[in-house]
């Protein structure tokens, strides 16, 4: 039985010239606000308004922006946590938006979440062998002999001593604790995890204990993975490409170390300078970029730029027409109108007949394999 | 020992004990550290290194129990305020230590204006009538940025942003000019981009007020860039103090050398692989007759097993006014 549910995802990337595992194409998530004593819809929530990437086998795409930024809303709506309101979703094939629920739930195996707060996402009435076992039950049909080796296999796998398997989570700290959320996502040999904020509830001693075994596991099972993170340094350090969010949109979407050298979009720029590194030299020289106020609400988002009323480089153009993610550059797409280039000059139709077709697929071929 | 000098603030072999069901848990064992004029000392240690626990029971904040303050002295303004009955202390909390919390949403009081609670300790503290405390609420409020500030002391803080929340909180801190501001945390709960705001806010407020300051973070970034020294606590200890160049520049506990190393660079050259400190902080259940970080180090050897180290000058200045680490391990040698 086991045989079958082994890893395929390294021979896999091998074989082909594959098209990317994941596609997304102009994802919409809202959230309706209802409001007055007959709780009339009376707007919406943009958290995710338009976001289109591509993310190939075997690669880690970044996604980085500040709270609220929709960086989660997109995780998890891209492997339908939520029922998104608009847009398409392909992962290895399937176009999961509009799978059936059965068709869903086997579905569901190849694509797995690792959640931040591994305190609230494991079940506390759960031993650790029943909380990576549960995935096991529900979907592979193995006998309890052979899901104990499989159990035991993946605590080999994520560090965890075979000993502890039946001790209950909060014996457990967090580091071990977010090793177990990893085992299970692992469980059922997925393709494609999306890790939410998977090192952000943990120490700093212990982070890079965890980024270092996701790291690994990558490499051994070539898993495919949506990095969620607000944590700049740590993304530049496992991400093959990266794309910035603001405001429920892609502001850059680059590769890693384009971004980190010489970041396109102004919010970009900014949020990188915002960084503070542990060198009070460069400390005391560094020119950082304030920005003045806070985020917009995206249940009331500017129109134009969603950037327009904290940038810098603000234009008139700027306050009146959105920008849509462009190429600017081999692999570099920005939604600024600093960058002018051809699809943006196409507007106002274009944007939605061909979102990113041309965009979003393309440029991410130049960047297949940065590790 | 520090001497005191100029210190507003000096604070000798602080021990906090927490009584629990399980046990006696020795958060804070001999701390020793003192703070000058217009001066700001960072703090660094992870989850559980005793850092808060340090600044909470040396104003009394603490509960007790099931916490207990077994030793030490705390000298501020002439007085050992570990000995000074709770009424005098609760004067020093309002009108020289201010305090500002990581978590600006849960600090605040949320069915209270804004302008209320800056002007409560301005009343309770420096005797101000009420008309008084509200001139000088707004005044606090513009000094730290927020515009529009008279209209705004009749919002609520649900109305205000994090950030924002984040600049009340320092207004409250700031209402009776302190000797000493001690923030917790300041920055955690925030974006980058607002954290950004808020450091530039407390750089300029020490420019303009002169008071000084104590940051307890775990973010070294943040501590690279505004402190003038640097404590690196640890399983409830000093392990290493400095000013912060040297500190950054030379790191002496094996610590510090290690944490330094962990955090991935955000411009440096890209390691392949991240450096990793096995294993797991310390819960000190007794008090320490070993090095807390022996069981991680990978300097340590048979004397760290037997001795608590004590901290030793590294620079040949007197302990506490240069750069001081307990270790057994001589790391120039190493």
């Amino acid at each position: 039985m086991l045989p079958m549910l082994r890893p395929r995802g390294r021979t896999m990337m091998l074989d082909a010239p594959a098209p990317a595992l994941v596609q997304v194409r102009d994802l919409k998530m809202y959230f309706p606000i209802h409001t007055g004593v007959l709780r009339r819809h009376t707007g919406d929530v943009k958290a995710v308004d338009g976001v289109s990437f591509d993310i190939m086998a075997g690669e880690t795409l970044g996604l980085v922006g500040e709270s609220g930024c929709g960086k989660s809303t997109v995780g998890r709506a891209l492997i339908r946590l939520y029922e998104p309101t608009a847009g398409s979703v392909r992962i290895a094939g399937d176009d999961i938006l509009s799978l059936a629920p059965e068709a869903l739930r086997r579905k569901r195996p190849e694509m797995q979440m690792v959640f931040q707060d591994p305190q609230a996402s494991l079940n506390p009435r759960m031993t650790l062998a029943q909380i990576i076992g549960e995935p096991l039950i529900e979907h592979s049909g193995l006998n309890p002999t052979d899901r104990l080796a499989r159990i035991y296999e993946l605590m080999d796998q994520t560090g965890l001593n075979r000993r502890f398997a039946n001790r209950y989570p909060h014996e457990f700290s967090g580091g071990q604790r977010q090793r177990i959320g990893i085992a299970r996502a692992l469980a059922l040999n997925p393709k494609f995890i999306v890790c939410d904020e998977p090192i952000a509830a943990l120490d700093v001693s212990i982070q890079a204990q965890v980024v270092n075994l996701l790291e690994d596991l990558q490499d051994r099972l070539g898993l495919t993975y949506l990095f969620i993170s607000h944590d700049l340094s740590m993304v530049r350090h496992i991400a093959d490409r990266v794309a910035v969010m603001y405001l429920g949109r892609i502001a850059e979407l680059s590769p890693r170390d384009a971004l980190y050298a010489r970041p396109l979009h102004p919010y970009a720029e900014a949020l990188l300078s915002a960084v503070p590194e542990p060198d009070p030299d460069r400390e005391g020289s560094r020119q950082r970029i304030i920005l003045q106020g806070d985020v917009p609400s995206p249940a009331n988002p500017p129109t134009g730029c969603a950037f327009c009323t904290r940038c810098p480089k603000v234009m008139e153009i700027c306050t009146t027409t959105r920008p849509i993610l462009a190429e600017v550059e081999p692999g570099r797409q920005v939604a600024c109108h600093l960058y002018p280039s051809e699809a943006r000059s196409n507007q106002p139709n274009s944007r939605h007949a061909a979102p990113s077709g041309s965009t979003g697929g393309g440029s991410s071929q130049h960047q297949q394999h940065g590790v | 020992m520090p001497d005191g000098g100029d210190a507003v603030l000096d604070v000798r072999g602080l021990k906090t004990v927490f009584r629990t069901r399980g046990g006696e848990v020795h958060a804070v064992n001999s701390v020793s550290f003192h703070l000058r004029r217009g001066e700001l000392l960072g703090v660094v240690g992870e989850s559980g290194s005793g850092k808060s626990v340090t600044m909470m029971s040396l104003i009394g904040l603490l509960p007790m129990p099931p916490a207990e303050v077994r030793g030490g002295e705390v000298w501020l303004g002439g007085r050992d305020i570990l000995k000074i009955p709770d009424s005098d202390l609760r004067e020093v909390r309002g009108a020289k230590v201010g305090f500002v919390f990581q978590d600006p949403m849960t600090s605040l009081n949320p069915v209270f204006q804004v302008g209320f609670q800056i002007m409560e300790p301005l009343i309770r503290h420096m005797g101000m009538t009420k008309a008084q405390a509200r001139v000088r609420a707004a005044e606090l409020l513009e000094l730290v940025g927020i515009s529009d500030a008279q209209s705004r002391l009749d919002s609520y803080p649900h109305q205000f942003s994090g950030g924002m929340r984040q600049r009340v909180m320092i207004a409250i801190a700031l209402a009776c000019d302190p000797d000493v501001l001690i923030a917790d945390e300041p920055t955690t709960a925030l974006d980058v981009t607002i954290q950004a705001q808020i450091i530039e806010l407390v750089k300029d407020l020490r420019h303009k007020l002169g008071m000084a300051i104590i940051w307890i973070t775990h973010d070294l970034g943040v501590i690279a860039g505004i402190a003038d020294r640097v404590m690196v606590m640890y399983g409830g200890q000093v392990v290493e103090h400095g000013p912060v160049k040297a500190l950054f520049a030379d790191p002496q506990h094996p610590y510090t050398r290690a944490l330094l190393k962990t955090v991935p660079s955000l411009t440096g050259a890209r390691e392949a692989r991240l450096q990793v400190i096995e294993g797991q902080p310390p819960i000190m259940t007794e008090e320490p007759r070993a090095c807390p970080f022996a069981p991680r180090c990978a300097h340590a050897f048979e004397r760290c097993d037997v001795e608590n180290p004590r901290r030793r000058a590294v620079d040949g200045l007197p302990l506490g006014q240069g750069h001081d680490v307990a270790c057994h391990w001589e790391a120039r040698h190493g």
